[in-house]
């Protein structure tokens, strides 16, 4: 056999490199994410509500929303007050505009430190297997052994009440999802050909669980993420519906919910504007987590 | 066979895989070794071992089950059964690489080509390469194995078998191991991809210099490839020798001799192929005598009850009691 050939085991017809153009990898995902009309919508709605949190000081003062006017008790709508007033005499559209800012700040850290702890445990749990599995499975069944809601109120009423210590109450509360969606989800790749091809190019553990576990289960992952964030819009309103959340004058749409309550028969639209500010959330954040899935899965590519 | 020369040097390797319920020998008393830049040929029915001497060689056996339990593995004058896993890591796509059987569940579906052939890379740089360098020597190795470098933005579903496997090799291949081991890597495809990328192997390998372990059942691929032979049953070495020694040597292990009357010939004209009957024997309980004796067709009282010796004859050794007698009479 010839030493040294330089014959390219496969040549070309005309023997020069085919030339194949992709265009990149967020480009693409871009592109089939634009196809899709209710992820669209839902990021629509999404920037909608983002630039409102931005704005917010803009559209509405502060002030208006905190501050009790014996006169504007549960005054309807007009030019002064575009959604009227609550039994306070505060503006229901500042209190809406700015009870975004806390609802939203908190469910979407919420939901992102319960996602990356939460799947920190269940990657470790699922490739490591054995005692340490059993371990951190063990302390996730005590965990979902307490209620959710129960618990939380144990951590606000030791911590008292802020948005941090909120934060992580909501985070323990949610973060036993994703140990066991991840978990699960490693178990099936842990076997898998390419992660002991991986093992065999002399990857360490951290790096397959990084590169090649996380990757594969980060479907399911983004789809829980947006899940989450809705149901935790939504958990963030139970909270401050009962009164755990933040002290009394800060505006919350749980809050507002419950104080609207009591009012319901004199003035029915007090319930309907905040509840529509928690559904259209919960819905825009749900639409563009189904279209960011299908959109970054490489499999459904072509 | 000075020892110099000798890259690889296994001797009287012997594992198991144990649970709660049973012991499986998968490997007895293993003697191996294997000079640079030479290329040996594991051959042997499913199930005798191969690919758990392959997995012993990388040090990838399951961990809670796979154990040594006896011998050594001296790769490069370091024996790599006592090595820190630490180490083993560097040894581990950088020294010894590793085909696998299967290239549709080899590679990882969501990322692309390029960036698993830049994953060995990129975890053995020791000098330090920028990414541009790393960039480029994906896309040589790409060219190395046939594929056009333009495709490495490509994620594996949208290559076909043939080229998927020459993708798993460039992976192999990306460092220049010393040593690589192949794992029935022509299984998965049809035969006229098996040709070419065997083809592409020994090219590569004569090209490169590496030395080279090739598993497989198929003796075709045997004949193509390799120096050396080592036929395995059962956990054990029961014939090694030159190619020639397996090939064209009269002499040979009742198994050996089985393997090649169960294959068609071109030359003779036979109705029905000679299949060797019977199964392994269980791995969890082996026959105390040979371990081919309850199937071979030249079985004696003493292979019932003694385990046969090693018996040699330049190159070539057979483990049998048929030749120890010849000889003595």
């Amino acid at each position: 056999m010839a030493k040294n050939s330089t014959r390219p085991v496969v040549a070309t017809l005309d023997g020069e490199d085919i030339n194949f153009k992709r265009p990149s990898q967020t480009k693409e995902i871009l592109r089939r994410l634009r196809k899709n009309k209710g992820a669209m919508i839902g990021l629509f709605l999404l920037i909608c509500i983002v630039l409102v949190v931005i704005f917010a000081d803009f559209i509405a003062p502060y002030e208006a929303g905190v501050v009790q006017v014996a006169e504007n008790k549960l005054a309807p709508m007009s030019p002064e007050h575009p959604l009227g007033c609550d039994s306070y005499g505060r503006d229901v559209l500042s209190r809406l505009v700015h009870g975004a800012r806390n609802s939203l700040l908190v469910a979407v850290a919420a939901s992102i430190s319960s996602c990356l702890f939460g799947c920190t445990l269940g990657a470790i749990a699922g490739y490591f297997g054995g005692k340490i599995d059993m371990l951190i499975m063990r302390a996730l069944d005590i965990f979902m052994s307490i209620p959710d809601l129960l618990f939380t109120m144990v951590v606000v009423a030791a911590l008292s009440s802020s948005i941090p210590v909120l934060i992580i109450a909501m985070t323990l509360a949610y973060f036993t999802n994703y140990v066991r969606l991840v978990r699960s989800g490693v178990l099936n790749l842990v076997d898998q050909e390419y992660v002991e091809a991986a093992r065999a190019g002399g990857s360490s553990s951290a790096r397959i669980i990084i590169s090649h576990i996380i990757p594969n289960t980060l479907g399911i992952i983004l789809v829980n993420v947006t899940l989450n964030v809705s149901s935790l819009v939504i958990y963030q309103s139970t909270l401050s519906f009962i009164g755990l959340s933040l002290p009394a004058p800060a505006p919350e749409w749980g809050s507002m919910l419950s104080s609207a309550r009591v009012d319901m028969m004199r003035a029915p639209l007090l319930v309907v504007f905040p509840a529509l500010a928690i559904v259209l959330t919960a819905f825009s954040v749900n639409l563009l987590g189904d279209g960011l899935r299908d959109a970054m899965d490489p499999r459904l590519k072509n | 066979m000075s020892n110099a020369e000798k890259m690889l040097d296994i001797k009287d390797l012997s594992v198991v895989y144990k649970t709660d319920l049973e012991t499986v020998y998968a490997v007895n008393g293993v003697t191996l070794s294997l000079e640079k830049g030479a290329t040996l040929g594991l051959v042997g029915e499913t199930g005798a071992g191969k690919t758990t001497l392959a997995l012993t060689l990388m040090r990838l056996l399951p961990e809670r089950t796979g154990k040594v339990t006896s011998g050594s593995i001296t790769f490069e004058g370091e024996n790599i059964i006592d090595l820190p896993e630490a180490q083993m890591r560097k040894i581990r796509g950088d020294k010894i690489a590793m085909i696998f059987q299967d290239p549709m569940t080899s590679l990882n579906p969501v990322l692309t080509v390029g960036e698993q052939i830049a994953e060995a890379l990129l975890v053995h740089n020791e000098v330090g390469r920028s990414k541009e360098e790393i960039e480029a020597r994906v896309d040589e190795t790409l060219t190395l194995v046939g594929i056009p470098p333009a495709r490495k933005r490509e994620y594996p579903h949208q290559f076909s078998g043939g080229m998927r496997q020459r993708v798993v090799i460039a992976i192999a291949l990306s460092c220049e191991p010393d040593l690589l081991i192949a794992d029935e890597p022509t299984t998965a495809l049809d035969v006229t991809i098996q040709a070419q990328v065997l083809m592409m192997i020994r090219d590569l390998r004569d090209r490169l210099g590496t030395s080279m372990i090739m598993i497989t059942h198929d003796l075709g691929i045997v004949a193509q490839t390799c120096d050396n032979v080592a036929v395995m049953y059962a956990g054990e070495i029961i014939e090694l020798g030159t190619a020639e020694d397996i090939f064209a040597h009269t002499m040979h292990h009742p198994y050996t001799d089985g393997l090649f009357a169960s294959l068609p010939n071109l030359k003779s004209k036979t109705a029905r192929l000679q299949p060797i009957t019977g199964l392994m024997p269980d791995p969890t309980n082996l026959p105390k005598g040979c371990k081919f004796a309850p199937r071979c067709s030249r079985c004696m009282e003493i292979c019932k009850e003694v385990p046969p010796e090693v018996y040699t004859e330049g190159t070539h050794s057979i483990r049998c009691h048929l030749f120890h007698q010849s000889k003595e009479n």
